[in-house]
């Protein structure tokens, strides 16, 4: 048994060759601002921005640059200051400390109404004494906006979200889908050059959410040359699906701002690579790797002229289309292993509890983790 | 046994839900329908009747009698007015004072700041009406308080004591905390997001009170118009402890006909007056919609 642990620790230094040194993980924002031109000023810049509750910090010099006509996700977990920086961003809270830029423009002590920007609330925040066509047509009535014209465009902005004949209704009478769409159609009815959506899909289910996620990404592409998303999630899934980047916040600070395949492929940190999908998150050397479940192969024990861990099956969950399995490596480190269920049967995925497997993966998809925070906080 | 007997009785009403609500409201539907509803028609019934005027025993015949006086003699005429004007004043100043007052408390105030203003609201209630109105009565005399500090601050002094104005004073003072209370609990269940959505499209304070938070909180405010007006309406001490000469209430002119006329009928005739009015002022408001964000 020790000669074996042995042997296979020598096998996974010359699989994954992690002394030699995997793949590091680019510098975060080092891919912002690449393409932001000279001309441009950002749709939204903060700058070292501080915000307290009392005796709690919600966010923490935080800097942060949305270019113009992106979708940009704030994705992280109930308290982590997402929600909070958006609030700063709509003015419904003053930042302590640091600046708030609108396109170019200095907005940090500016009331919420005199920001061009809209918001499309959690709770949707309809007005319950007014219909439908009311409360689209609010933000025009307020500005003085003729009646005729803001009939119009309250009703064009409700085709938009593929929401005619509800006019006349009130919000308690509609759906939450239907709700939240009223709540977009409000918001954007106003061209706001900011669009700021905190967690708007939260309240519906998966099938809903996952339609309205792609309706909103085509919204948002029709009208990217006018309007800027700014999107609150907590659910990474949303997040990669939509966004053109994504600021992984926590605890009150940005871990890391990228692409969605920067911050799922080369997740800057172990926190990034926990929240954004699952950790698996192995030593070697001193230093730490990630490597994703779906880049694990999961071979039979006996398939020991392919390099790889051994270890056994400890739990098996069957989701349709893959199979997640939790391996236990005899060296001690737990790894999850998802498979599509290309040839595989539900009967057969189950029966792979308690077996004995090797586990290998091609080694850039190893990536080496920075563990020390403060490297990783500012470029 | 007793346990059998027991669950048969729980399934059974588990399988009615009427009998369960019968028995749970045969008490207060009692209490409603006799006490209540009861002695309001009785009220009404004894408003048509009259009295003899030589025996002074009620004569249980239909007649419109007290009505007709009611409406031709223009003392009582001036009287509802000054009722139903002083109601109607006293409601207003209260609206205008609790409304900012309930909107600081259950909005900006910190959380122990508002318990010590709830407490502050009730505390006049636990004292006695009748020494809070006799504080007043003192406040407003000529040799009083208020005119003792405003001689101080070199304003001479004024002579509101019994009169109309110290009934609007203390009125509106003492039914204050019915104004508050339910314009407080209207305020505080619109969601905060509401008035930041307001805010966000393009509303200044002003405009999101007036088209946001007034509709909303509206309910509330008539609640508490319920109160101020129809209690006022129904007071005969505050006018008889603070109201001067050409003061007299509904209240006190139902007081004297009981007490001194002994004429019950005619009583009850002009105690009907408060009653329509309340029922005018309800439709009133139904038709403006304040009762639409219920």
């Amino acid at each position: 048994m020790d000669a074996a642990c042995m042997r296979l620790s020598g096998g996974l230094d010359s699989l994954w060759m992690l002394s030699a040194g995997g793949t590091t993980v680019d510098a975060p924002g080092s891919h912002p601002s690449a393409a932001g031109g000279v001309t441009t000023p950002p749709a939204v810049a903060l700058v070292d921005v501080r915000k307290t509750f009392g005796e709690v910090v919600a966010v923490e010099g935080l800097s942060l640059e949305v270019k113009a006509g992106e979708f940009f996700t704030m994705l992280g977990p109930s308290g982590s200051g997402k929600t909070t920086t958006l609030r700063v961003i709509a003015g419904f809270e003053l930042a302590d400390s640091g600046r708030v830029h609108l396109h170019g423009v200095d907005v940090t002590r500016s009331p919420p109404y005199e920001r061009e920007v809209n918001t499309v609330f959690q709770d949707y925040a309809l007005f319950p004494h007014m219909d439908v066509l009311e409360n689209v047509a609010y933000g025009l009535r307020v500005k003085g906006v003729s009646k005729r014209e803001r009939r119009e465009r309250a009703s064009e902005a409700l085709e938009m979200v593929r929401l005619p004949n509800v006019e006349s209704r009130r919000p308690i009478q509609l759906s939450g889908g239907q709700r939240q769409r009223v709540a977009l159609a409000r918001a954007l009815v106003n061209r706001p050059r900011v669009l700021l959506l905190d967690e708007p899909l939260g309240a519906l289910d998966l099938k809903l959410r996952q339609a309205m996620q792609l309706e909103l990404k085509s919204i948002q592409r029709e009208l990217s040359e006018h309007i800027t998303f700014i999107y609150v999630t907590h659910d990474q899934d949303e997040a990669l699906t939509m966004s053109d980047r994504i600021a992984v916040f926590s605890d009150g600070r940005i871990e890391q701002v990228g692409t969605p395949g920067d911050v799922y492929e080369r997740p800057a940190n172990e926190f990034v690579a926990g929240f954004v999908g699952t950790s698996n998150i192995f030593e070697q050397h001193g230093r730490t790797y990630t490597v994703r479940p779906e880049k694990i192969r999961l071979l039979a024990d006996t398939d020991t002229d392919v390099p790889g861990a051994a270890g056994i099956v400890r739990d098996v969950a069957y989701l349709g289309s893959v199979t997640r399995y939790v391996v236990e490596l005899d060296r001690g480190e737990t790894l999850v292993v998802v498979r599509q269920n290309l040839d595989m049967s539900a009967e057969q995925a189950l029966a792979e509890r308690g077996r004995r497997v090797r586990l290998a993966w091609r080694e850039q998809d190893a990536k080496v983790l920075q563990t020390n925070q403060q490297e990783v906080e500012r470029q | 046994m007793n346990g059998a007997a027991r669950t048969r009785v729980s399934a059974a009403l588990f399988r009615r839900p009427w009998l369960r609500a019968g028995l749970l409201l045969s008490g207060p539907t009692a209490w409603f329908v006799l006490i209540y509803l009861g002695a309001l028609f009785l009220l009404f019934l004894s408003a048509f009747w009259s009295v003899d005027s030589f025996s002074g025993k009620i004569v249980h015949s239909w007649t419109l009698t007290n009505f007709e006086t009611l409406f031709k003699v223009s003392a009582y005429r001036t009287i509802a007015l000054r009722t139903i004007g002083i109601a109607a004043a006293v409601t207003v100043t209260d609206i205008v004072l609790a409304v900012p007052f309930a909107f600081f408390a259950a909005r900006i105030a910190s959380r122990r700041l508002q318990a010590a203003l709830f407490v502050a609201v009730l505390i006049p209630l636990w004292s006695s009406y009748l020494v809070r109105v006799f504080a007043w009565r003192l406040i407003l005399a000529k040799e009083g308080v208020l005119n003792w500090f405003l001689g101080q601050v070199g304003l001479g002094s004024v002579n509101i004591g019994y009169s109309n104005w110290a009934m609007w004073i203390v009125f509106s003072y003492i039914w204050l905390p019915f104004m508050i209370l339910p314009v407080w609990a209207a305020i505080e269940r619109v969601p905060e997001s509401l008035i930041e959505a307001s805010a966000d499209l393009g509303a200044r304070g002003w405009r999101s009170f007036r088209s946001v938070l007034l509709p909303l909180i509206l309910p509330g405010i008539l609640a508490g118009s319920i109160f101020t007006f129809s209690l006022t309406l129904g007071d005969f001490i505050t006018p008889t402890l603070v109201g001067g000469a050409g003061s007299t209430f509904i209240g006190n002119v139902v007081y004297q006909e009981v007490g001194i006329s002994n004429n019950v009928p005619f009583a009850a005739a002009f105690a009907t007056v408060p009653l329509v009015i309340m029922g005018i002022y309800l439709l009133v408001a139904r038709r403006l919609g304040a009762f639409e964000a219920l």
